[in-house]
């Protein structure tokens, strides 16, 4: 492919505009504008552009066909939840370009669509234009009628007009490509910006009030901390937008010149590594981060939201909640070992030759039967309960809290399978406030 | 074979009492006998009296949330405007656009949450917005679901989904929205929400609307609330927060996630890339152990309310409360139970209310209630203990018998109104002592008075021990408070005590004084105590207990010592004399409710036990007399599944079908009177024991095993 393909047909300061617009996506700016080719040319039918979150591919698509002017229909896909949405939303967008268009169109299917696309095609007022069709978040395609990817991928050739649709995903085309055999799109990928790329595109929004070069520092700062675990762009740029202020106070206090970067720097890493465990993970809202900025509580501990773990539960159902603990985590052949009162001295050498070395713990929560969970209840609850409807009933409030998860299918009346989803950390939390020495029964602690 | 012991099972209850209709009216009340009369006024009784619950446990559930949902109105109304007055910041502009978003943490007792989250959207459409939506996880199995519940509950009518739904679309004639096939998605909503702010901005005063949206600003914000955050299904719930997030802009959007166990859950259920368009702050709402306590507080632990529960009645609910729900809602609902129960069955109930209209209502006592009386157990009791003539007069004279009763309830009357003041008191006083041994909560206190002389149980008396021990300071402390309650009762006694209380705790002060002058003596009784504050554990504790005795054998007790000794044989003293229980005062059958059995057995059904009973002993549910069981035995005319399961009950973890459907046979030809060896099994037998199996496969005693052929599994569970 040309590199420095002139495009005769667009206006050199277009192309510098969007140049200015777009920095850091020279390459894949002109690669799309070699692929659209000239307006009333026939183009590829289908093109896939997939890459990281916020690597910009839905930036650069609607910028491109916005500042060209190219006619086109730009649809989110998870706003699209049935088919029928999905093409009206495209035919509504389409409506200004075909006053044709009425405005009480019937479109359910694919076949309407493309009955509807056929007829406009032939009204002939675009000059044959390309229309571009860009579908954001195809992913969720894969989800819907199994006609729907391969019809669009090959619009093109079934409306037989001049029609080009743009995918655009997260995931790579293997995993899209339907079993049944389609039309491959052309593949395109936006790779990641480098540190240098994001550091150039998040300078371009200083603060109005700061110099270029300031914030460059700070972008610089920011990028240090945070450039290991994040790489998106709209929360690099969030992140920038919310510790700003707090880089620049010393600014404003006088106690630092600008040219002082270290110093800058010093006062500045600290808060931003707070941030990384608590705004970044949305811990603590980013409200509550500014408040506590502007309140100057240094070392105001905010309590992020998973440490609130603590969750009061009613007493026999901390006890099922143990007994499904143990249920998941301990193989059902150790629990004579554990629950019967005269286990007949199993020696412990023979019954310890774990054959699966590896720990339950690693391999997660098996799921059991529930028949097993009462057993197991039974024998751990000291008192005698009587098994009543209450029982039941709190075994599936615990599914319903999600602390239990039902296995297999939900309409098993005879013996569902349940699965115990809770944390080690968890369980003994709970295990304490009743009094029961949980590791004790736990085949992987023995 | 054909004789087995049928008792196998366990019978955790007895007989249910024949009366099972639940009353769902007035009429059930009067059509019972003759008396309609008393039973209307019992009726109206019970009515007053429900309606004084509702009135009072909603007013309790209106105090208790106040705090948490005005702070959630504020939170709405500032994030708004928050988030729009400062749109052309630096700042504002830079940052993502997050969705304010308030976990909303409220426990697991799902069933109470119900009414808190009516009491707020009450209060949002109140004071914020007038767009407040709830959604239950159950409606919204999908994200079409669940975008349709949104727009229903904002736009107001309905919208079919896919255009062929079975319903026929409604006309869209409301609020004069042209009639144009509405889509179902948000960008409708967001067209309507335009057309609507618009409409109240603009001058259009023909609209109601305007009035409305007026004092809620320009753009009032669109609550949704999730009210069981943990039943929605996490992609449902992240692709709704994508696109709402995707119109944060143009749709002021503030959620409210209703979250039962703990606000990590937000985190679980939702990846970084959909938690980061939202803002979370968090909101503890107050737990449900509290809210129980001032129910207790308001309805049991006063004399304001009339109906009392006894001890195992109190214990039913409670248990069912900490054992098995947490639910406020259920516990009312119980206590709702056993006050129909009380006013449907005791006939005497007509004297369950005030003081004055309850010695009104026993001077119009008919001639029948009065036999009523004289049939109730506390009242024979205390005829027992009256001398002959006056035994004779009692049984005899109705008039006599009024008098004595406007008496007898005056004297219950009188012993709640000491009561619960001493009761209280006790509890300030122990309820800090190490180890509670009278309990953390008045509740435990209550029902261990309720039960038997409290002053007879080890908890009591250790509990007194360490009172005994108790420094000046913890005492007078205890000793004031009881002062604050003692003033809010009324009565005789209760101010003799408060007086009394008052001179002990000017003894103490004046003691200090007296101290101060001698410090030496003091010095020395002082350190064991201070040892004995800082233990917690009851060993060490008591052999502090035992060194002390020593000491004390030894040594002169201090005027302090003498004092508290005197002080807290009094409050001894006061407890020995008010917190009788209940069952020693003649005529508690009137106000007191204890009929735990039924309590329990409506509010605590044990279906396994009760297939059980019907099985061992059909009789029970099956009233014809041929099946009254007759000393284990198999009765051949009981139906076939009793048969199958007694005889299944005598067979291994396997039981071969072949054996079985012999031993049926056997067993149902016995009817017939033939008793040949070898009973016929004919086709008519062979499906009769075919289907009893499949029953009792159905109802969970066995199952279909591929162990052994023709054999099937006894369950487990089975046998429980
Ligand atoms: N080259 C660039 N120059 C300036 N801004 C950019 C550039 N690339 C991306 N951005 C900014 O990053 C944001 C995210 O980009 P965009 O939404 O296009 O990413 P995306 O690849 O579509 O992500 P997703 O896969 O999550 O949809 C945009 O709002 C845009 O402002
Ligand atoms: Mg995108």
């Amino acid at each position: 492919m040309p590199d420095q393909t002139p495009f005769p047909t667009y206006m050199k300061d277009v192309l510098l505009r969007l140049k200015k617009q777009l920095p850091c996506r020279d390459n894949e700016v002109s690669m799309l504008l070699s692929l659209f080719g000239e307006p009333q040319h026939y183009s590829y039918p289908s093109i896939l552009i997939y890459g990281h979150r916020a690597t910009g591919k839905t930036f650069v698509t609607q910028t491109v066909l916005q500042e060209l002017k190219l006619p086109h229909a730009f649809v989110s896909m998870v706003e699209c939840f049935t088919p029928r949405l999905l093409f009206q939303q495209i035919l509504s967008q389409l409506s200004s370009l075909y006053p044709s268009l009425d405005e009480e169109f019937h479109c359910e299917t694919l076949n309407d669509f493309i009955r509807i696309f056929r007829q406009l095609s032939t009204s002939n007022v675009l000059d044959q234009q390309t229309v571009y069709i860009v579908i954001d978040q195809a992913e969720v395609l894969r989800d819907m009628d199994a006609n729907l990817l391969p019809g669009f991928l090959r619009l093109q050739e079934l409306v037989g007009g001049n029609i080009t649709v743009i995918f655009l995903t997260e995931i790579v085309w293997e995993k899209f490509r339907p079993n049944t055999g389609c039309l491959e799109p052309i593949l395109f990928y936006f790779p990641d910006y480098t540190k240098a790329e994001l550091q150039q595109i998040l300078c371009k929004d200083r603060h109005p009030e700061f110099s270029d070069d300031l914030y460059a520092t700070y972008i610089n700062i920011l990028l240090g901390v945070f450039y290991a675990v994040c790489r998106d762009l709209c929360e690099l740029r969030h992140l920038a937008a919310l510790n700003f202020s707090k880089f620049c106070e010393p600014l404003l206090k006088g106690e630092v010149r600008e040219s002082d970067t270290h110093k800058l720097w010093r006062s500045i890493e600290p808060h931003l590594r707070k941030a990384m465990q608590t705004v970044y993970l949305r811990e603590v809202s980013s409200l509550q981060w500014e408040m506590m900025q502007d309140t100057k509580e240094e070392t105001g501990y905010l309590k992020g939201l998973s440490a609130y773990t603590h969750v009061d539960l009613p007493y026999y159902s901390k006890f099922l909640l143990i007994a499904a603990y143990l249920a998941s985590f301990n193989p059902a052949r150790t629990d004579k070992r554990f629950f019967l009162k005269h286990h007949g001295k199993m020696k412990k050498v023979t019954f310890l030759k774990k054959h699966e070395k590896t720990s339950n713990h690693l391999l997660g929560p098996k799921p059991f039967p529930l028949d097993r969970l009462l057993a197991i209840f039974y024998s751990i609850v000291d008192s005698r309960v009587a098994s009543t409807a209450n029982i039941f009933s709190q075994i599936s409030s615990l599914v319903t809290l999600q602390l239990l998860t039902l296995v297999g299918h939900s309409d098993q009346l005879d013996s569902p399978k349940y699965k115990c989803t809770v944390s080690m950390d968890f369980i003994c939390a709970i295990a304490r406030t009743v009094n029961f020495d949980i590791v004790r029964y736990l085949y992987d602690f023995l | 074979m054909t004789t087995s012991s049928v008792s196998k099972g366990c019978f955790v209850f007895k007989p249910a009492s024949k009366k099972q209709r639940i009353l769902s009216a007035g009429d059930y009340f009067h059509d019972e006998d003759e008396e309609s009369a008393s039973s209307k006024l019992r009726f109206e009784t019970l009515q007053s009296l429900w309606q004084q619950i509702k009135l009072e446990t909603d007013s309790i559930q209106e105090e208790l949330n106040k705090n948490i949902l005005d702070s959630l109105a504020e939170f709405a109304r500032t994030s708004t405007t928050f988030f729009r007055s400062k749109t052309d910041e630096w700042t504002f502009r830079m940052r993502s656009s997050e969705i304010p978003t308030a976990a909303l943490v409220l426990g697991v007792n799902v069933t109470d949450h119900n009414m808190t989250f009516q009491n707020l959207s009450e209060l949002l459409h109140q004071s914020v917005t007038p767009y407040v939506v709830g959604l239950d996880a159950k409606d919204c199995p999908s994200l079409k679901h669940t975008v349709q519940k949104v727009l229903l509950q904002l736009m107001g009518y309905h919208l079919s989904v896919e255009e062929d739904e079975e319903e026929p679309q409604p006309k869209a004639n409301i609020s004069g929205i042209p009639k144009k096939r509405i889509q179902c998605s948000i960008a409708t909503l967001c067209e309507w929400y335009q057309t609507v702010t618009k409409d109240s901005n603009g001058l259009s005063p023909s609209k109601k609307r305007k009035s409305t949206l007026g004092k809620f600003g320009q753009n009032p914000p669109i609550v949704v609330i999730f009210k069981d955050l943990e039943s929605f299904t996490s992609k449902v719930l992240q692709e709704f927060i994508i696109i709402c997030s995707q119109y944060i802009h143009q749709l002021p959007f503030i959620f409210i996630f209703g979250i039962a166990t703990s606000p990590a859950t937000v985190h679980r259920m939702l990846p970084h890339s959909v938690s980061s368009h939202l803002c979370i702050e968090l909101f503890q709402s107050l737990s449900c152990t509290k809210h129980l306590a001032t129910v207790m507080d308001k309805l049991i632990l006063t004399t304001s309310f009339p109906f009392k529960l006894n001890g195992k009645t109190l214990q039913v609910l409670l248990s069912i409360f900490l054992f098995h729900d947490f639910s406020v809602r259920n516990f009312i609902k119980g206590l709702q139970l056993s006050l129909m129960e009380h006013f449907y069955n005791q006939p005497l109930s007509v004297l369950c209310c005030d003081k004055h209209k309850a010695s009104k209502r026993a001077q119009v006592l008919s001639s029948e209630e009065c036999e009523n009386v004289r049939q109730l157990p506390s009242f024979m009791r205390y005829v027992e203990n009256q001398e002959p003539d006056e035994q004779v007069k009692l049984l005899t004279d109705d008039h006599h018998l009024k008098e004595v009763v406007q008496q007898l309830l005056k004297q219950l009357h009188l012993y709640h109104k000491n009561y619960y003041p001493v009761l209280r008191c006790l509890h300030i006083l122990t309820s800090s002592l190490p180890k509670y041994p009278l309990g953390k909560q008045i509740r435990e206190l209550h029902s261990m008075c309720l039960e038997r002389n409290v002053w007879e149980t080890e908890e009591y008396k250790s509990a007194f021990q360490l009172l005994r021990l108790m420094a000046k300071d913890e005492l007078l402390t205890g000793f004031n408070k009881c002062l604050e309650i003692l003033t809010y009762g009324k009565g005789k006694v209760i101010n003799e005590v408060q007086e009394k209380l008052e001179t002990f705790v000017k003894l103490f002060q004046e003691l200090d004084n007296i101290s101060l002058d001698y410090k030496e003596d003091d010095g020395e009784d002082t350190s064991p105590q201070k040892g004995f504050q800082q233990k917690t554990d009851l060993f060490h504790l008591q052999k502090t207990l035992l060194e002390m005795k020593e000491l004390k054998k030894n040594k002169k007790l201090t005027k302090f010592e003498m004092l508290r000794l005197e002080a807290i044989d009094f409050i001894d003293h006061i407890v020995k004399k008010h917190l009788l229980p209940p069952e020693y005062l003649a005529l508690h059958e009137v106000v007191y409710y204890s009929c735990s059995g039924t309590l329990r057995k409506h509010l605590n059904a044990a279906p396994r036990t009760a297939i059980q009973t019907a099985l061992n002993n059909p009789y029970k549910y099956l009233p014809n007399e041929s099946l009254q069981s007759d000393g284990g035995a198999i009765s051949s005319t009981a139906p076939d599944i009793c048969i199958a399961y007694k005889l299944h009950l005598e067979c291994g973890r396997l039981i071969n079908l072949y054996d079985w459907l012999e031993a049926f046979g056997t067993v149902v030809s016995a009817t017939e009177g033939n008793d040949t060896e070898s009973p016929v099994i004919d086709d008519v037998k062979h499906a009769r024991f075919i289907r009893a199996v499949s029953e009792l496969e159905f109802v969970g005693f066995v199952k279909p095993t591929k162990k052994k052929t023709d054999h099937v599994a006894r369950l487990t569970w089975g046998g429980c």
